[in-house]
This record gives structure tokens, C-alpha cells and sequence, in this order.
């Protein structure tokens, strides 16, 4: 049988394009094969690792993990705790008992006094079950409600890029700016600090956002964030 | 997300804008006419990333009783969920009838239409102008958006031919005959977020603000129709002070529609 | 053809179509990514006069509810036209034909996606046409398909499709206004680009066996050309993003 490869490191493959045939090559990401030859199954950008062909996702929503750290919005109340909302199709739960490391007594407080809807927190997926259902603790410290701030929406396929390699970009952005900067796995980056500042590091975000590829991104983000007005 | 109050509190204390702007700034906007082949107008509107088309169409119709030498003017708006996941199918939502009636107001009350012109045969057949609003993708401001996509589409209709041995209208025939326009008003709309006022909201900023007031100006100075909108309410210093924006700002809007 | 009013005397003079085109060829298109910045997903394909626009959001909630499958996604397909899309406005809001049109659009696309990995979700793909001059729901299946891969929804392949029939006589691709109105056959098709298996095949008028798989042929050959202006349409766009990115 004959092993042939149809693209390089790098390449950007649509859906359905063939990226090598035989057996000898391994499907990885959002590659998958279909009888000798494996095929994309998103738009996505080629990494090849020896006989290993992954296909790293380019777009599409957030698929939640367990461990992943995400930023949640209070959406409804349940019998026990809340109901969140993370721009995806998937239920997660909040119980009153991952609120805190304290026993929260339901019988001298209501669910109310905690969250209201609207409100959001941040938190660990620590459960997602058969059905669909995700649990989110937020007990443990940095874990917790988000009072005030800015929140803006991030592509949950570029967080990696704002967060930058061992949190360089993101521990630029706290050291220049002062402010408290949280990142969400699904997408939402929570901003807190003054109120001009918070605005130029949303801005600085989706600059990141855009054009994680110039080469003087961070000097660029400096330079953003020290401007005057 | 009320959460974002506080932070847009802030900043327009300051006199400034999430996004740069200064209160009393529109986003950047782009006007461009003739875009859709098959309609008699047309018109697509940028308001930043707010984006609507706008199409009128022209049929020979019965007047209305009351009216019966005088052309007819319909306005509609189809909030499809193409343009936002906060968008519904089904019937006009409240928001979508809201949108068309304000901008029918501002067009009708100032007779930028000269409808009188329209008139076929008295009480029996008519001009009927239909404008068409449908908002691409909606960030804020569809109010403005659609009046200017309205009255620059308007401004660039052409009637189609109408064959009058076959009292039909011919529509793939268009004439020279320009639609009788003789007034551009042009809508602007206000927020007012913890006591600050500020002109074009942003869909972040529409979802924090108390009070909305839409005020459709024309040439001279004058105001066309009126609109406030929200739970919360307005002075009537407010009002005044916004009826003179709106005047201030309806001159560069009006400049910014193409002249064909 | 000639009993219908309106009707040219001829579509084919001197051997050429009335817009210049020779009986196998396409009329030009264009595609354009990424458009609709609210949408997950977005495009515009223009072909010739045609013009539509697309926007894809999700996986989502199913909604209503009773929409649900647990096995496969709920493949929302919604196709319209703008009022002033036609020579004569159309009433906005669906209608018997839109209705129609949606639903094979949706099992045109349905073999191109992993639907069991979107089990209990819902994927919404709306498609308005802006300006109609014939092959509005092909030109619509070849922005959802692309809209769909810019949402970064999981698929097998893309969908290519194009439209062909007979008018004058004369087998020929991609009809425009007047051959579609007044041509003897109009037969739109859908095929999976790497597989070549047909997902939409509608035809009206009558047919030999030798012309249907004449104009198959004529078709598939054209959605080649279709597949590699779409895949050039989502380089075009993700290109610019990824350019010498470090991983």
C-alpha cells in the first residue's frame, strides 16, 4: 500500500481535506480516518509529530473538561444552588455547597444572598456526567464570584494565545495595567481594576485576539496600555 | 450583563467610552446605495459592526380611503436571527415593529415623501412605496442604522415602468423618474446610563442603559418624530438638551448619504 | 417553451447563451468569510446575480425542546428570501416553496457533518437571499457548508452544489434568470466533494436517462471547481490569523 502525505507542519486544512494515506500515519485532534486515509474534520492548522497528523481546531465553541477553569454566568436558580450559562449547550450546576469552604445554611439564608442571576463566577469543572450534566466548584481560592469589572468574549480557540507561554502574555498584561485579569477556558476574560484600564486591556486583548502572529505583539501591547487618554 | 454598569458608570463620568469614543461620538460610518439589483433602492449601512440592508419596492396599489390621491408608504423591519442569537423566529417581535414604526414617523411626518406625487388614477391606483429593513448584524443602534439605510435608499429609487394600456407595473423596467424625495430626516439616538447621556450605544452598552430617546431631525432644524425607550426615565432639561444634539449631529449624518 | 408570457424567442443564439456563456460553464463566484461578526459562523456567496448570505450559530440548546434529539443534532436549516430579492417584492416570513427549500438544504448538509457528536444539540443555519437570479438554494448550500467550517463545526467534508438543466433544447450548467423561467428543465444537485455521492438532487421536466447523467457529469465536474473557491474562501480567511504563529 502506498504512504503518502498530503500536506506539512503549519498547512490550514478545511473540513474533508485528505491529509495522508495509509496506515502508517496516525489520526490526532480534529483528524480522523476514514478507511486507509485520514481526512480533517475542522478548519484547523496541521501539526506533524513523526507519524502522528493532529489537526488543531481553528473555531468552534468551547467543549468543556474536567480541571477546566472557565467563567460562568448565574442563569437560573435550582433546588440546591444555581443553573450557569456559558454560551454552549451544555447544563452546569452550581450547588450551594461549592460556594465556599463554610457550611452555607439554607435555613437562615436564601440562594439570593449568594448569586443573583446575572452574576457571574469562576470556578474548576470538577464532573461532567454521562447526561451532559457539568458540576462547578468554586470553593477554593482564586475560585470565587466576580463582583464588578469588565468581561469581555474571547474565541475559546485563541485563549492559549492570551494567556502565552507559561502566562507571559497575561502576566505582562497584570504588571502594565495593575489590574486583576482572569481567563475563563470558555472563552471569557474577566477584567477588574480602574475603569480606563480595564477598557485598554479588553482593547489589548483583542488586539492578541487578532494578530497573535506580529512579532512585536508584546511591545505592542506596551505601548497600548501606556497611552496616555 | 448588568454586571458591566459600574464600569460604563465610570468611564462616562470620565467623558469617555469603552471603546474610545468620546459621549457625543457615532462609530465610524459607511453608506453605500445601489447594492441590491433587484430593488428599486437600496442602501447598506455600517454603524461600526452594525450592519443593515435596506431595499424599497415599489407596486401600484388602492389608496386609502381617506387619502385617496396620495401615494402609500409602508416600512418594515425583519429582525432575523442571522443578525444576532438574541433574535427570534416566528412573528415581529415587539422590538422589530417598534424599529419599522419609528423610522415610518420620522420618513412620514416631515413628508419626505412627497406622496401627493404618487398618484395614478384618483381613488383607484396608487404608488405604494415599501421600505425593507433587515439588520445583518446587529451591535447596537439598529434605530440609526435603518432610518439612514431608508432615506439613502429612498433618495436613490427609481420608479419602474407602468404600463398603462395593461394597468400593470413592468418591474424589471425601471425609468428615469426619480421617487419624489423632498426632505432627508435622519434619526439619532440617545442613551442615558446612570444620569450620563451619550449618542450611539453599542450592544454592550444597550444592554446597561436606563433610558433611550430617538429623535428624527430634518434640514431646517426641526424634529420629525420622537421616540423614548427603556424603563427608566428622562428630564424634560434632558430632552431639550438632546433635541439640540440631535440637530448638531443630524447635519453630519445627513452629509454622510450619498448623493446618488 | 414560447407558450409562457414573456418569454425571449430564443435562450441559445449563435451557439451562445444569452448572457455570453457557453452551454458548460458557470457563471462567476464569489465567497466571503467570517461577515457576520455576531454569528459563529458566516458567509456570502455571489453567482452571477445571485447574492446570499449565511450565518450559522451554535452547537446550541435545543429550542424548542421538543426538537430534541439525543442521538444526532437538530439540524436548524432556514432558508428566505428578502422581500426586495425578486423583480415583484415577496411577502417577508416563510412561505409553502422557503418551507420546501429548508428542508432539503438541511438533508443536503446532514451527510457532510458528525451529527452524533452534536447528540442532544442544536446547529441553526439561516440563509437569506439578498438578490435572486436563479440557483438561490444552491448558492445557499455552498455558503452553509462553508459558514458551517467557519463555525469550526465537525464535518467529513464540505458540500458543493450547483444547478443545471436544459433550456433550447441544450443541456447546459448553472441556469440564470430567463433559462430558469423559461428553459424545459431545472435540476439542482449537492454532492460530498470527496466522495462524490449526491446529498441534494431535485429535478423538474421531463428527461432521458442519457441527459440526467450528461448533466450529473456537468455538475460534479463544476463542483470541483465550486469545492476549490470555497476552499480558498476559508484559507483566505484563517490565513491571515495564523500566520508564523509559534505553537
Amino acid at each position: 500500500m502506498g504512504e503518502k502525505i498530503h500536506i506539512k507542519d503549519k498547512d490550514i486544512v478545511v473540513p474533508g481535506a485528505l491529509l495522508a494515506e495509509g496506515l502508517e500515519y496516525l489520526p490526532s485532534g480534529r483528524a480522523f480516518r476514514d478507511g486507509e486515509n485520514i481526512y480533517a474534520a475542522t478548519i484547523g492548522l496541521i501539526s506533524v509529530k513523526g507519524r502522528v497528523i493532529k489537526v488543531i481546531p481553528l473555531a468552534g465553541k468551547y467543549s468543556p473538561k474536567r480541571g477546566d477553569v472557565i467563567i460562568a454566568k448565574i442563569n437560573g436558580f435550582g433546588k440546591f444552588g444555581w443553573n450557569l450559562e456559558i454560551d454552549s449547550p451544555y447544563k452546569i450546576d452550581l450547588n450551594v455547597g461549592e460556594i465556599s469552604m463554610n457550611y452555607v445554611d439554607l435555613k437562615n439564608s436564601k440562594l439570593a444572598d449568594y448569586f443573583k442571576i446575572g452574576d457571574y463566577v469562576f470556578g474548576e469543572i470538577t464532573d461532567i456526567s454521562e447526561s451532559g450534566y457539568i458540576s462547578l466548584s468554586a470553593k477554593r481560592r482564586p475560585y470565587r464570584k466576580l463582583l464588578g469589572g469588565n468581561i469581555i468574549k474571547v474565541g475559546p480557540t485563541k485563549i492559549p494565545r492570551i494567556i502565552g507561554k507559561q502566562g507571559s502574555m497575561i502576566k505582562t498584561l497584570k504588571d502594565l495595567s495593575g489590574c486583576e485579569i482572569l481567563i475563563g477556558q470558555n472563552g471569557l476574560a474577566w477584567i477588574k481594576g480602574d475603569a480606563e484600564k480595564e477598557a485598554k486591556v479588553a482593547k489589548a486583548i483583542k488586539l492578541i485576539e487578532k494578530e497573535s502572529h506580529l512579532s512585536g505583539l508584546t511591545e505592542k501591547v506596551k505601548a497600548m496600555l501606556e497611552e496616555k487618554n | 450583563m448588568a454586571m458591566l454598569k459600574p464600569y460604563m458608570t465610570e468611564l462616562l463620568a470620565k467623558g469617555k467610552r469603552e471603546d474610545g469614543r468620546k459621549p457625543f461620538d457615532y462609530r465610524d460610518i459607511k453608506i453605500e446605495t445601489g447594492i441590491i439589483a433587484r430593488a428599486n433602492g437600496s442602501a447598506r449601512v455600517l454603524i461600526g459592526k452594525t450592519e443593515v440592508l435596506v431595499g424599497v419596492k415599489l407596486d401600484v396599489g388602492v389608496p386609502f380611503p381617506d387619502s385617496p390621491e396620495s401615494g402609500v408608504l409602508m416600512v418594515n423591519a425583519e429582525l432575523l436571527p442571522l443578525a444576532s442569537p438574541s433574535f427570534e423566529f416566528g412573528p415581529p417581535s415587539k422590538d422589530s415593529i417598534e424599529l419599522s414604526r419609528v423610522i415610518d414617523r420620522g420618513i412620514r411626518e416631515c413628508h419626505a415623501i412627497d406622496l401627493d406625487k404618487l398618484c395614478i388614477k384618483p381613488k383607484e391606483k396608487v404608488w405604494m412605496v415599501f421600505i425593507d429593513i433587515y439588520p445583518i448584524n446587529d451591535d447596537g443602534n439598529l434605530l440609526d442604522a435603518g432610518a439612514l439605510g431608508a432615506i439613502a435608499a429612498l433618495k436613490t429609487t427609481l420608479l419602474p415602468k407602468y404600463d398603462e394600456d395593461e394597468e400593470k407595473v413592468l418591474h424589471k423596467e425601471l425609468t428615469k423618474t426619480k421617487l419624489p424625495v423632498q426632505k432627508i430626516p435622519v434619526l439619532t439616538t440617545f442613551g442615558k446610563l446612570s444620569g450620563n447621556l451619550f449618542v450611539d450605544a453599542t450592544m454592550r452598552e444597550e444592554k446597561e442603559v436606563d433610558a433611550r430617546l430617538s429623535i428624527a431631525t430634518i434640514e431646517d432644524g426641526t424634529a420629525s418624530a420622537m421616540q423614548k425607550g427603556g424603563s427608566g426615565p428622562l428630564t424634560a432639561e434632558e430632552v431639550i438638551e438632546l433635541t439640540e444634539k440631535a440637530v448638531e449631529l443630524g447635519k453630519k449624518l445627513r452629509k454622510l448619504i450619498p448623493s446618488k | 417553451m414560447g407558450s409562457k408570457v414573456g418569454a425571449p424567442e430564443k435562450l441559445i443564439v449563435n451557439g451562445k447563451r444569452l448572457d455570453g456563456r457557453k452551454a458548460n460553464e458557470m457563471r462567476e463566484m464569489e465567497i466571503e468569510v467570517g461577515v457576520i461578526p455576531n454569528a459563529d459562523g458566516s458567509a456570502i456567496v455571489t453567482l452571477g446575480g445571485t447574492k446570499v448570505i449565511c450565518s450559522v450559530y451554535g452547537p446550541k440548546e435545543v429550542l424548542p425542546r421538543r426538537n430534541l434529539d439525543t442521538e444526532q443534532a437538530f439540524l436548524n436549516c432556514v432558508y428566505g428570501m428578502a422581500s426586495f430579492s425578486t423583480s415583484e417584492r415577496v411577502r417577508p416570513g416563510p412561505n409553502r416553496r422557503s418551507t420546501e427549500i429548508s428542508k432539503v438544504i438541511a438533508d443536503a448538509l446532514a451527510p457532510a457533518i458528525f451529527m452524533e457528536r452534536y447528540a442532544g444539540m442544536e446547529i441553526t443555519v439561516i440563509m437569506e437571499i439578498i438578490n435572486a437570479n436563479a440557483g438561490t438554494r444552491t448558492a445557499a448550500i455552498n455558503a452553509a457548508s462553508v459558514a458551517l467550517a467557519d463555525a469550526g463545526i465537525e464535518m467529513r467534508d464540505l458540500v458543493c452544489s450547483i444547478a443545471s438543466g436544459k433550456a433550447d433544447g441544450t443541456l447546459m450548467l448553472d441556469l440564470f434568470e430567463p433559462e430558469d423561467n423559461f428553459g424545459e428543465v431545472d435540476m439542482p444537485i449537492a454532492i460530498l466533494p470527496r466522495t462524490k455521492e449526491i446529498t441534494l438532487l431535485q429535478m423538474d421536466g421531463i428527461l432521458t436517462k442519457a441527459e440526467s447523467k450528461k448533466l450529473i457529469d456537468m455538475s460534479i465536474k463544476a463542483c470541483e471547481e465550486i469545492y476549490e473557491i470555497q476552499k480558498k474562501a476559508l484559507q483566505k480567511k484563517y490565513a491571515t490569523e495564523t500566520q508564523q504563529e509559534t505553537e
